[in-house]
């Protein structure tokens, strides 16, 4: 079993009052150094089997037709990477510290 | 890890168990075990503890509001009283219509959206299993002082929440209030009414009869919602395999209640449900025990057959769960396909999880063990009942005699200027448009009036024009100095809000919310108000159909003034005749009805000033009762072409008011000490603008009920204008008046 | 004339859609969401509410009912439909109008008395108004702002298909301040307000929105 994660953030000419109001929000709690927010959804799918290229193809049509507007929508499709088998994980624990805290390049 | 069963209870009599923990006395546990002849389960003591709790039993409540029932005046309009879920009541027409008002108080500060969320669907689930569609609703609310802090945390979040439900419902908010007092910081008070209509056949009524007939929960899933303090008792007998903490708020989906409702309805209306239930507080032990204590036998549940979003529950939490937009239903076989059907075409859960028999107890079992074989009625209605201490505070006399005549009062026409603008602005008084907004109060089509209208009207039958009206009222402030006189004053104006309309009031409903009934002090007002209530009830000719009643509402030693909140139900013949508050024709003539005293203690004045004291008016409900067969006859001959009650604020605000709402000014004039006439708060009275060809016939009315009457001026202008006094422009006025909600709360979400 | 309401689960105005086309004259007929006929039906109305709890997105769970492929095809063939609020959120989810309806930008739910102007009298719902006349109706929602692509609002305004727009203050941050849009044929509206509740002095705040549905009657009897 996989799991398989599609992300859709509102495209970014359009208006986000929520993540507005939530960066506005974040000074009076003491954040002043973080700047911008922009809020979206998450959605975990979970397909029987490994996660090939034609599972993946599935997530994307699904995510085209209803997890996200494509008007005013954008997704990404990524394979949950903590649900690899075990001795993947403990091969990886090494770069654990990279992959915990993604920094969008 | 072992599940406690009856058996096992038997076997281990001196198992030590948290009876303590879960709000037991030493003396109530014993009772259990009297009752049962045994140690309770597990399970058996989650359910007293939590059906024996102020919240489910009153047991502190219970000896007074007997009077409620011991002095109800006798009447044909009562179809069900005290005691099932809503009261209902005859409007003729073959119409009946059931209403009530609940409190969600603590929820509401802990998290104030979802608290007042599921207040509002609570409410509603009550209506409904009276077999009524929901027609309406409103909410009472009250916080702390508008500038602090956690009112900018709990009012937007109580607001969203009960528009985000309320809205999702499709059900018209028509009004509600909001009061601003320091008691009620930390202490915020939701109060949640709603209203149905069904024909007098649909009534249906909470019993489960008929030996052999099946016990059916539909709705949404059972989850850990609202188990809180219960999961002491999981902890016991299951291992740390599971979540540590137990959610304490309940989380509500108005969707999952829309279909409930729509679904229910149609069952209704094919006839196929002999008792029904909803599942509030205490769930699933609640609603069994209710059923099976009301109906004819007893009940056996096979609690695996329980649809769970979490398979991890236990049995204790799947019993206490406060999982939100429940319903248990009791369905004789040959109807069962049916509902299923129903169930189907909505896409709502429904689940056979017992049967109704003739052994007089109720058994639950679990994996095949029983874990509950208790008596119903020991649970649901044979709670402890207390004789609490009352007696009144000590600084009572002395809060009493001083009263606010230490206050400078305004003299100048400036200076009377500027307390009305004061006035106006006030958070009490100030605009609510900024709230209400925030509630649809269109959908269903059948609203005819709503806030900031006397009281909320509805249409109920289109062909007809029938109608319904409702209004709640409270004024702690005048409780606190004198709760048997404040309880009448708040019966006495939510009494007259109705009439004003043109309605005719049937029917009260009421939520008590009061400090820790540990405190005789409290203890005292609470007694003084439900008395007062009562006897008022009484002599105005209409019965209490039910209600609610919240304790422990304070913080530290420091309980919420005492806020009986009470609720008016009444009938309109022809929605159409209804009067509204607003001046919108220039010349007409403005009358005030009812004689003006100096009554200022307890005064939105007084409040301004920061004080809290003196005697409040009292309430001359003879009077009341000829004051409203006017309004009601004038309205339904339509002599009036506006009418506005008058409370806080007195003949100024009123006056404001009513030019306000469609900015058309009035010129008014004023005998005898202006600062009384134009701020006293003498209860009583009510503004009614008449026209010249109606003067003679409205006058000739106002004689025949013996009602004072002054003429006061006449409507027209950009202006609202006080002979000898002032003058001040609508625009300033307005400005003043929604400026403050949107200073105080613009940029909360 | 029958002119089909749908009720689609959480549907809140279908009755008063109704109530407002037997006013005007017609026969209004229920339509479930998940039935596939639209037997003899004149036209469609997709009423306001909160269908399927507005879950994942306004209507976008709502546009793939049965119910809503014969709309479909028959919305493509000239049928008229009309979707209000919720309704148009579906249209738009559907793409049968262009755009999409996203939070108000204060993020509260409004509801008020709302003041339009009328911009195209030319479609099936609107030849009762006069062009540049302003009315006023209900508006209530929490998810009316409108948005779309600089070339798409171009494409509208240039075509006329703006229906109706709000007028003075903008109570949602819609692009251009529009309420309201139509397809090229003009068959297809969709509009936030809610004339349905505009259609009686007793119970709405005028009776502006009712010849939103003798319009239709009128169209329809024409044709």
């Amino acid at each position: 079993m996989a799991r398989i994660i599609v992300e859709v953030m509102l495209k970014p000419e359009i208006l986000d009052p929520q993540g507005a109001a939530i960066a506005a929000a974040l000074p009076r709690l003491g954040f002043s150094d973080l700047t911008s927010v922009r809020q979206g959804k998450r959605f975990e799918i979970e397909v029987d089997g490994p996660a090939t290229p034609e599972k993946i193809s599935e997530v994307e049509r699904a995510a085209e037709l209803l997890l996200a507007n494509l008007v005013i929508e954008n997704f990404t499709v990524r394979i949950d990477e903590t649900m690899r088998s075990e001795k993947s994980v403990r091969i990886d624990e090494t770069m654990r510290s990279e992959k915990s805290v993604r920094v969008d390049e | 890890m072992t599940l406690d069963t009856v058996q096992k209870a038997n076997i281990d009599p001196d198992h030590e168990q948290p009876y303590s923990a879960l709000g037991l006395k030493e003396d109530e546990y014993q009772r259990i075990r009297e009752i049962l002849g045994r140690r309770p389960t597990s399970s058996e003591l989650a359910m007293y503890s939590v059906m024996w709790s102020e919240h489910c039993s009153y047991k502190s409540s219970k000896v007074h509001l007997r009077q409620f029932g011991e002095k109800q005046p006798k009447t044909d309009a009562l179809l069900v009283g005290i005691g099932e879920n809503a009261g209902v009541v005859d409007v003729g027409q073959g119409y009946a219509v059931t209403f009530k008002i609940e409190s969600h108080n603590h929820p509401s500060f802990v998290e104030p959206y979802q608290g007042a969320a599921t207040g509002v669907g609570g409410i509603v689930r009550d209506i409904l299993t009276m077999g009524a569609r929901p027609i309406a609703i409103m909410d009472p609310l009250r916080f702390g002082p508008a500038n602090a802090p956690d009112t900018r945390r709990t009012l937007p979040g109580v607001v969203a929440g009960i528009g985000g439900y309320g809205n999702c419902l499709g059900l018209p908010n028509i009004g509600g209030e909001i009061v601003f007092d320091e008691t009620y910081a930390g202490n915020p008070l939701v109060n949640a009414l709603c209203v149905g209509v069904m024909r007098h056949e649909d009534i249906k009524l909470a019993k489960a009869s008929g030996v052999g007939n099946l016990v059916v929960l539909f709705g949404a899933k059972t989850g850990g919602d609202g188990i809180g303090g219960v999961s002491v008792l999981a902890s016991e007998s299951f291992d740390a395999t599971r979540p540590s903490k137990r959610p304490s708020v309940q989380v509500g989906d108005p969707f999952a209640e829309k279909v409930l409702i729509e679904c229910c309805l149609e069952i209704f209306a094919e006839d196929l449900v002999i008792g029904i239930q909803d599942l509030g507080g205490a769930g699933l032990s609640c609603a069994t025990s209710e059923l099976a204590s009301a109906g004819t036998g007893g009940m056996h549940v096979v609690l695996d057959r329980v649809p769970l979003r979490d398979p991890t529950l236990a049995p204790e939490e799947i019993l206490m769960s406060e999982s939100q937009e429940r319903m248990c239903a009791i369905v004789e076989p040959m109807k069962i396909a049916r509902f299923l059907e129903l169930c189907a075409k909505w896409d709502v859960t429904a689940t056979v999880i017992g049967e109704v028999n003739d052994s007089a107890r109720l058994t639950i079992e679990w994996k095949n063990q029983i874990i509950v074989n208790v008596p119903p009625r020991t649970v649901a209605h044979e709670g402890p009942v207390y004789e609490r201490p009352f007696a009144p505070p000590a600084e009572q006399k002395q809060l009493q005699a001083n009263g606010p005549s230490t206050i400078t009062r305004p003299k100048s026409g400036e200076q009377l200027r500027q307390t009305l603008l004061d006035l106006i602005s006030s958070p009490n008084l100030a605009d609510k448009s900024w709230v209400t907004d925030q509630y649809d109060k269109y959908v269903q089509g059948n609203t005819v009036l709503a806030q900031p209208e006397d009281s909320g009207i509805v249409r109920i039958d289109e062909t007809s024009g029938l109608g319904i009206a409702i209004s709640t009222d409270a004024n702690a402030r005048w409780c606190r100095l004198d709760p048997y006189e404040g309880a009448r004053l708040a019966l006495a104006e939510s009494y007259r809000n109705v009439a004003t309309t043109g309605a005719r009031p049937l029917a009260v409903t009421n939520c008590l919310n009061f400090g820790s009934p540990e405190d005789p002090a409290v203890m005292w007002q609470f007694e003084r108000a439900v008395t007062g209530l009562a006897d008022a009830c009484l002599e105005l000719g209409l019965p209490v159909t039910g209600g609610n009643v919240s304790f422990y509402n304070q913080t530290g030693k420091v309980a919420i003034l005492p806020t009986p909140v009470v609720g008016v139900l009444g009938v309109i013949a022809d929605v159409a005749k209804r009067t509204p508050m607003a001046i919108d024709v220039e010349g007409i003539g403005l009358f005030l009805l009812g004689e003006t005293r100096d009554d200022f203690a307890g005064s939105e004045w007084a409040n301004l000033h920061g004080h809290l004291g003196g005697m409040p008016p009292r309430a001359d409900l003879e009077h009341e009762r000829r004051l409203a067969n006017l309004l009601i006859e004038a309205s339904t001959r339509e002599l009036i072409s506006a009418a506005h009650d008058l409370s806080d604020g007195g003949l100024a605000i009123a006056v404001a008011e009513m030019a306000l709402r469609k900015m058309v000014g009035a010129s008014i004039s004023v005998t005898g000490d202006p600062f009384v006439a134009l701020f006293s708060e003498t209860p009583g009275r009510v503004v009614v603008a008449v026209a010249l060809d109606a003067r003679k016939e409205f006058l000739a009315l106002v004689d025949s009920q013996r009602i004072a009457v002054e003429h006061l001026g006449i409507t027209g202008g950009s202006a609202l204008v006080v002979a000898g006094q002032f003058e001040i422009e609508l625009e300033a006025l307005s400005t003043a008046h929604t400026g403050t909600f949107h200073r105080l709360f613009s940029g909360t979400r | 004339m029958r002119i089909g309401v749908v009720t689609f689960p959480g549907s809140l105005d279908d009755r008063d859609a109704a109530r407002a086309i037997r006013m005007a004259g017609g026969e209004a007929v229920a339509l479930w969401h998940n039935d596939h006929s639209l037997r003899n039906i004149d036209g469609v109305v997709l009423p306001g509410g909160f269908s399927y709890g507005d879950y994942l997105r306004c209507g976008a769970i709502a546009r793939f009912a049965p119910i809503m492929e014969e709309i479909t095809v028959r919305a493509k063939a000239g049928m008229p439909l009309l979707g209000i609020c919720n309704g148009f959120q579906v249209l738009c989810e559907s793409h049968l109008l262009p755009g999409a309806l996203t939070r108000n930008s204060d993020l509260h739910f409004l509801c008020r008395d709302q003041e339009l102007i009328i911009e195209n009298n030319s479609t099936s719902w609107t030849s009762e108004y006069s062009l540049g006349q302003h009315i006023t109706i209900p508006l209530k929602n929490g998810e009316g702002s409108y948005q779309c692509d600089d070339q798409t609002l171009s494409l509208l305004e240039s075509e006329g298909r703006v229906v109706v727009r709000y007028a003075g203050e903008n109570p949602n941050g819609s692009r251009n301040s529009i309420a309201g849009i139509t397809n090229e044929r003009g068959n297809i509206v969709g509009l936030m307000p809610h004339p349905e509740h505009a259609i009686e002095k007793l119970t709405g705040p005028t009776t502006d929105g009712f010849a939103f549905f003798t319009g239709v009657l009128k169209t329809l009897v024409a044709s």
